[in-house]
């Protein structure tokens, strides 16, 4: 089961985020294309995780234009539409203060998609995420590694095109690490493009194909992972 | 005094039919006003917590300053609206159970949506990167923000209950105090002490108190299990 990709590529054209005046990304031009999973590389500071949000349509740039592959522009309304066909995950996993699957159904509920079919589908992906068995449980109340996963099982449902994640991992200890990074695999597997911003190079080398490596604010490299890093 | 207390313990343990008309009364009035302010008060409350509109911070400071409207002012803005010259006096409502509850909506509604608002505002930003993610609009945010603030909203309307049924002065210039009619807890202490019926007055300030104290154990109660369950 692939998923069909409308929103890629995701086209940087000559793109700068300057809230208040004050530059903190960009000018960037560059494009991130279907396939290859690529993962963001950095300093602390180097507006990796800026990039993600724009990359997303959480900002919008201050100037230039990103473009995605049916045309829509960040800053046009249909770009919520676009958003609608990619999925985030954050650094810390926001859960609302509801079961494990309420998060998971949560997101289908806001599609409009069937209460049946729903059901299934959130009962698939609790079950390929490992946590069929914590269903019942308060989503607050899971391990740091279990939230990430939830969060990621949560994004499965839409089947999103793009997967953007910001240092998903950073927080877990070395087993979680390993289950979220399967998890991440899946959605690699399934035809998601999948864009991580990460601190660990070798992480970098185990996840991804292309590798952005980004210093203050500007793409100073970018290329095939073994080529950056 | 002994005697006061006496004769009041006997009213209660006795189940006297007079008092347990008035607690039955005053828990309907407040009960509906709490009901029918909230049904307004929530979505209010966190429509401005998520929307952005000129003239929003004096809307948010009107309405914490009218958490402390003086009920007298509430009775008397709604007597004049009530009355038979007033704009609603065909209404036929003055001094009836209908008009105290307008009065205490009125007080209770900036206390339940000022209160909303600041628990919404500080749940958006916790929430609004991933809802927004999701594709969540402002709009279908406020149910998911106020049942993810449910546990907190469940203070906010006992502390809207509270302030109901504590209230004496504007269920007084609305009611009329009429027994058997509008005579509520509140207002019959008033009466009855100045009366020197201490002893219903005793008998319904200890219901009152009672009252307030279960009050606010559920609200702790209730905290408490939210926090269990689902923080």
């Amino acid at each position: 089961m692939g998923v069909p990709q409308k929103t890629l590529p995701i086209v940087f054209e000559g793109v700068t985020f300057a809230p208040s005046g004050v530059s903190l990304l960009g000018p960037l031009d560059f494009q991130l294309n279907a396939g290859q999973r690529t993962v963001i590389v950095g300093p602390n500071g180097a507006g990796k995780s800026l990039l993600l949000r724009l990359c997303h349509g959480l900002l919008k740039p201050t100037a230039g234009q990103i473009r995605c592959g049916d045309g829509a522009e960040a800053k046009s309304p249909e770009y919520t539409a676009v958003r609608q066909r990619q999925a985030m995950v954050f650094q810390r996993p926001i859960l609302l203060r509801r079961s494990v699957w309420a998060n998971a159904l949560y997101s289908l509920k806001l599609r409009g998609i069937p209460k049946d079919q729903a059901r299934v589908e959130t009962t698939a992906a609790l079950s390929l995420f490992g946590l069929e068995a914590l269903a019942k449980r308060s989503a607050r109340h899971l391990s740091g590694g279990e939230q990430q996963r939830l969060a990621l099982a949560r994004a499965w449902v839409l089947k999103p095109e793009v997967l953007f994640l910001d240092e998903p991992t950073s927080a877990l200890d070395p087993d979680a690490t390993v289950a979220v990074e399967a998890a991440i695999d899946q959605f690699h597997a399934n035809g998601s493009k999948v864009v991580m911003v990460t601190h660990s190079v070798s992480q970098a080398r185990r996840m991804a194909d292309e590798c952005l490596l980004l210093e203050r604010g500007q793409i100073v490299k970018k290329g095939p992972v073994a080529e950056v890093l | 005094m002994g005697d006061a207390f006496a004769g009041a313990a006997w009213l209660v343990l006795a189940g006297d039919a007079v008092l347990l008309g008035i607690v039955q009364l005053s828990l309907q009035v407040s009960l509906s006003a709490v009901f029918f302010a909230s049904l307004l008060a929530l979505p209010v409350g966190a429509a401005i917590a998520l929307y952005h509109f000129p003239g929003r911070g004096a809307v948010i400071v009107l309405l914490n300053a009218l958490m402390g409207l003086p009920p007298v002012v509430a009775g008397l803005l709604v007597y004049l609206m009530l009355s038979r010259a007033g704009p609603l006096g065909s209404l036929g409502l003055l001094f009836t159970p209908a008009a105290m509850v307008v009065v205490q909506a009125l007080l209770i509604f900036p206390i339940v949506a000022a209160l909303t608002r600041q628990m919404v505002s500080d749940l958006w930003d916790e929430y609004h990167e991933q809802l927004t993610s999701l594709g969540t609009s402002r709009l279908r945010a406020i149910p998911t923000l106020l049942w993810d603030g449910r546990f907190s909203l469940v203070t906010t309307l006992l502390a809207g209950f509270g302030r109901a049924t504590a209230e004496v002065g504007a269920v007084l210039i609305v009611g009329g105090n009429i027994a058997g009619v509008t005579r509520v807890m509140t207002t019959s202490i008033a009466l009855e002490t100045s009366k020197g019926n201490l002893e219903l007055a005793l008998a319904l300030g200890a219901i009152l108190m009672t009252l307030t104290l279960l009050i606010n154990a559920m609200a702790f109660g209730v905290g408490e299990l939210a926090k269990r369950r689902y923080e």
